[in-house]
C-alpha cells in the first residue's frame, strides 16, 4: 500500500462527510460518483506493480459503472421530481455530521479490535470500510427522500466493497462480474421504480407513504 | 442439464420482452414451465454433474427445492394465463373494474420467467458468492411483477421491498467477505458449501460467529423472520396473486437454503449450538409476532403473508433444533404447496368479490362453491390439521424438539401453533359461512378452469403429502436433512 493509495483511503473518509453535510441532491450523487471513482482506482494504485488485465478490467467496469451510469440513472430520476431537489432530514445536518464523526470513532474502535485481522490488511482500510457502511446505512435511515435512501444504499455497497478490498479479497472473477451486475441493476430497478414514485404521487418522499400497516 | 436449467427460463424471459401478440408470449411462458418442470424431473433419476469447479452442483436440498419451485411456476403459468386473459378482458369491458392500469404484459411475463431462472439458480448454487448474487438477483426480478397493478399501494410495497430486501441482503454479502476472512489461514479454500464443510476445523471461529450473524440477518431479511419481516406482508398483500404464491412458496425457500447452507458449515465447524439456537430463537419469535399478526387481520391477503412469516419461523426453529431438520425440509415441501394453494385461491376470491377485506367477505361456499370449499380446506392444511401434508411435518418437528431434549421448546411451539389456530379460525370461518355478502351475491359462476385447476391440484398435492409420503421424497428429504449433520 502505497503512499498515493493513502490519500484515496482519506478522500474516502472525506466524501462521507461531506454526504452527511449535504441537503441539495445534485451535489449529493456527483460526491457519491466520485466515491464510486475512488474506490474504482484503489485496487490498481494498491498493485501497481503486479498489474494484471483482469484486476484493470475489473477497476474499469466499476469505475464506469459507479462514477459514470449511476449518476446519470439518478440525475434523470431527479430531473424528473422538478420541485424537491433537497432534503429536509429527519436528523438535521449539523446533527448528522456530528453523528458522523461518532461513528468515525467508532469505526476506528471496532476495526482496532477485530480478532486476527493480521498483517494482510492495510492499516486504514478495515475502519474506513466499517465508517462508510454506517454512514449508508445512517442516510438510509435518517433521510426522507428516496432518492437519497438510494445514495445511502450505494454508499453502504462501497463500504462492503472497500471491506473487501481490504482483504484483498480473491472472489472468483464469475462472483465479482455477477456482484457488479446485481448492483447495477439495482440501481437500475431503483430508478424506474423512483420514476413511477414521482409520477404517481408528485413526490419523493418515503415518510409520507404510510398506506400499508397493520 | 445445469445450464439448461437456468438458461432456458432466461432465454424464454428474455424473448418474452420482446413477443408483441399475446397468444404466442403466453404460449412461451407455460412451454418453457413445461420444460422447466420436465427437466426438473429427470434431475430425480439422473442426477446432473456439477458444472463451474462445483460451483453449481444439484445436492438433494437443492433438488427438493428446486422441485418445489418448478412444480409452483408451472401451477402459477397456468393459473397467470387465465389471469392475464380475464384482466386484458376486464379493461376493454369496463373501465371501472381495475381502477388502474396493468403494467405491459410482456415485461410481467418476461420478469417472471427470469425470476424462475434466478431461484433455479439459488437453489443450485453451491459456491457462497454465486448464491447472493441469484439471492439479490430474486429480488430485483421481482420487484417489477409487485408492481403490476400500477397504483399507490402496490409501488409503495415494491419500494419498501426493493429498499429493504436489497439492504438485507448488502448485508449477507459483508458476511461473504467475512466467511472468506475465517477461511483465510487455507489458502487455496474454495467457497462452496462442500469444501468448507469439509475443512470447517481449520476456520476461524471468532469469525465464523461473525459470519453467521450476518447471514442471519442479511438472508433473514429476505426470509422474513421477525422482525425483519416488515415489507412482507406489503409486498405479499399487494402483488398479484399469482406472484404472492411464488413469493411465499418459493422464493422464500431460497432464502432459506442459504441459512441453511451456513448453519451447515457451522455446525461442521462444532459452532452448531451458536447457530442453532440463535435460528430456533428467532423462530420462535417469528411465529409469536406472526399470531399476534394474524389475529383480527382485516385483509386476507396480508393474513396468508403472515401465515408466511409463522412457517419460515416454524422452519427456522426446526433447523436450530438437530433432530428436526429432515421434518424442516419436509415442512418446506408442504408449506410451499399449501401457501401457493391459498394465493391462488385468493387471487380467485380478489376477482369475484373485487375485495381484500375480511369483514365485506361473507358466504363463500355458498357463492363460490368451488374457491370457498379450497378456502376451507387450505386453512386447515396451513395450520396443521390432519389428513393434510403441514400436520405430519409439524408433529415430526414437535418429536424433533422432544428428541432434541427441549421439551420447554416444544412446548411453547406447540402453544403458538395453537395460537395461530385459533387466529386464523377466527377470520376464514367467518369468510366461509353464513349468507353470501353484497360483493359476492352476483358472482358469475366459476367455469375458468385455467384458474381453478392449478389450485385444485396443488391442495390434492397437500392431501396426498398428509397421507402418504413417497419413499423416494422421504429419502431425499432425509438426505437433504443430513446434510447438516445432527448434533
Amino acid at each position: 500500500m502505497n503512499l498515493l493509495a493513502d490519500v484515496l483511503v482519506i478522500l474516502v473518509v472525506l466524501t462521507n462527510l461531506r454526504v452527511l453535510g449535504l441537503s441539495r441532491l445534485s451535489p449529493c450523487i456527483r460526491t457519491v460518483a466520485f466515491q464510486g471513482a475512488l474506490l474504482g482506482l484503489l485496487p490498481v494504485l494498491a498493485h501497481l506493480d503486479d498489474m494484471t488485465t483482469r484486476l484493470a478490467l475489473q477497476a474499469a467496469a466499476s469505475t464506469v459503472i459507479k462514477a459514470a451510469i449511476f449518476p446519470w440513472l439518478l440525475g434523470r430520476a431527479l430531473r424528473g421530481t422538478g420541485s424537491q431537489r433537497e432534503e429536509e432530514p429527519f436528523v438535521g445536518l449539523t446533527a448528522s455530521l456530528a453523528a458522523g464523526v461518532l461513528f468515525l470513532a467508532a469505526a476506528q474502535w471496532i476495526g482496532s479490535r477485530l480478532p486476527h485481522v493480521g498483517q494482510g490488511a492495510p492499516g486504514h482500510m478495515v475502519p474506513t470500510a466499517l465508517f462508510t457502511m454506517f454512514v449508508g446505512l445512517f442516510m438510509i435511515v435518517s433521510r426522507r427522500l428516496a432518492l437519497t435512501q438510494v445514495l445511502g444504499y450505494l454508499i453502504m455497497e462501497n463500504g462492503i466493497t472497500t471491506f473487501g478490498l481490504a482483504f484483498a479479497e480473491k472472489q472468483p472473477l464469475l462472483v465479482e462480474l455477477g456482484i457488479l451486475l446485481d448492483v447495477f441493476m439495482a440501481v437500475f430497478v431503483m430508478g424506474i421504480t423512483l420514476f413511477h414514485l414521482n409520477r404517481e404521487f408528485d413526490h419523493l418522499d418515503a415518510a409520507r407513504m404510510t398506506e400499508l400497516r397493520d | 442439464m445445469i445450464w439448461a436449467l437456468i438458461g432456458v427460463p432466461a432465454f424464454a424471459g428474455l424473448a418474452a420482452f420482446f413477443v408483441k401478440p399475446h397468444g404466442p408470449r403466453r404460449g412461451l411462458l407455460v412451454a418453457a414451465a413445461l420444460a422447466h418442470a420436465a427437466m426438473t424431473a429427470s434431475t430425480w433419476s439422473v442426477r446432473p454433474k456439477a458444472v463451474l469447479n462445483g460451483y453449481l452442483e444439484l445436492d438433494p436440498a437443492g433438488l427438493l427445492f428446486l422441485s418445489v419451485t418448478s412444480v409452483l411456476f408451472l401451477a402459477a403459468a397456468a393459473y397467470a394465463v387465465g389471469y392475464l386473459e380475464r384482466a386484458e378482458h376486464a379493461e376493454d369491458e369496463d373501465e371501472d373494474v381495475f381502477m388502474f392500469d396493468n403494467a405491459p404484459e410482456a415485461v410481467f411475463t418476461g420478469c417472471l420467467l427470469m425470476f424462475l431462472a434466478t431461484m433455479t439458480m439459488a437453489a443450485l448454487s453451491q459456491h457462497f458468492g454465486l448464491l447472493w448474487v441469484a439471492v439479490e438477483a430474486t429480488t430485483l426480478a421481482s420487484s417489477p411483477l409487485i408492481h403490476f397493478h400500477r397504483n399507490n399501494r402496490s409501488l409503495e410495497a415494491t419500494w419498501k421491498y426493493l429498499l429493504i430486501c436489497s439492504v438485507g441482503i448488502a448485508v449477507a454479502l459483508l458476511g461473504n467477505f467475512f466467511l472468506a476472512v475465517a477461511a483465510r489461514s487455507s489458502q487455496d479454500l474454495l467457497m462452496t458449501s462442500r469444501e468448507l464443510v469439509l475443512h470447517a476445523s481449520a476456520l476461524d471461529p471468532e469469525w465464523l460467529k461473525a459470519t453467521f450473524l450476518l447471514f442471519l440477518v442479511g438472508y433473514g431479511t429476505k426470509l422474513g423472520l421477525a422482525p425483519l419481516h416488515t415489507w412482507l406482508p406489503d409486498a405479499h398483500s399487494e402483488a398479484p396473486s399469482v406472484v404472492s404464491a411464488l413469493l411465499s412458496g418459493a422464493l422464500l425457500n431460497c432464502a432459506f437454503l442459504a441459512l441453511m447452507r451456513v448453519h451447515a458449515v457451522l455446525c461442521a465447524a462444532g459452532l452448531g449450538g451458536y447457530s442453532g439456537s440463535l435460528l430456533a430463537g428467532f423462530g420462535l419469535f417469528s411465529m409469536a409476532v406472526a399470531a399476534v399478526f394474524i389475529a383480527g387481520q382485516a385483509d386476507y391477503k396480508r393474513m396468508l403473508a403472515y401465515s408466511s412469516v409463522e412457517h419460515m419461523g416454524i422452519l427456522s426453529f426446526a433447523m436450530g433444533l438437530g433432530p428436526a431438520n429432515p421434518a424442516a425440509m419436509l415442512h418446506a415441501v408442504n408449506h410451499s404447496l399449501t401457501k401457493a394453494m391459498l394465493f391462488l385461491t385468493a387471487g380467485n376470491l380478489v376477482s369475484a368479490g373485487r375485495t381484500k377485506s375480511v369483514a365485506e367477505t361473507r358466504g363463500l361456499l355458498r357463492a363460490l362453491p368451488v374457491s370457498g370449499a379450497l378456502w376451507l380446506a387450505g386453512f386447515f392444511a396451513i395450520t396443521g390439521c390432519p389428513p393434510f401434508g403441514p400436520f405430519v411435518s409439524e408433529l415430526w418437528i414437535l418429536k424433533g424438539a422432544f428428541a432434541a431434549g427441549r421439551p420447554a421448546l416444544a412446548a411453547v411451539y406447540a402453544a403458538l401453533l395453537a395460537a395461530v389456530f385459533i387466529g386464523m379460525a377466527a377470520v376464514t370461518l367467518k369468510m366461509c359461512h353464513g349468507e353470501p355478502s353484497e360483493r359476492f351475491k352476483a358472482a358469475p359462476p366459476e367455469k375458468d378452469w385455467w384458474r381453478l385447476a392449478p389450485p385444485v391440484i396443488l391442495a390434492l398435492a397437500a392431501l396426498t403429502l398428509g397421507c402418504w409420503v413417497p419413499p423416494r421424497l422421504l429419502e431425499t428429504v432425509k438426505a437433504a436433512g443430513d446434510l447438516l449433520g445432527v448434533r
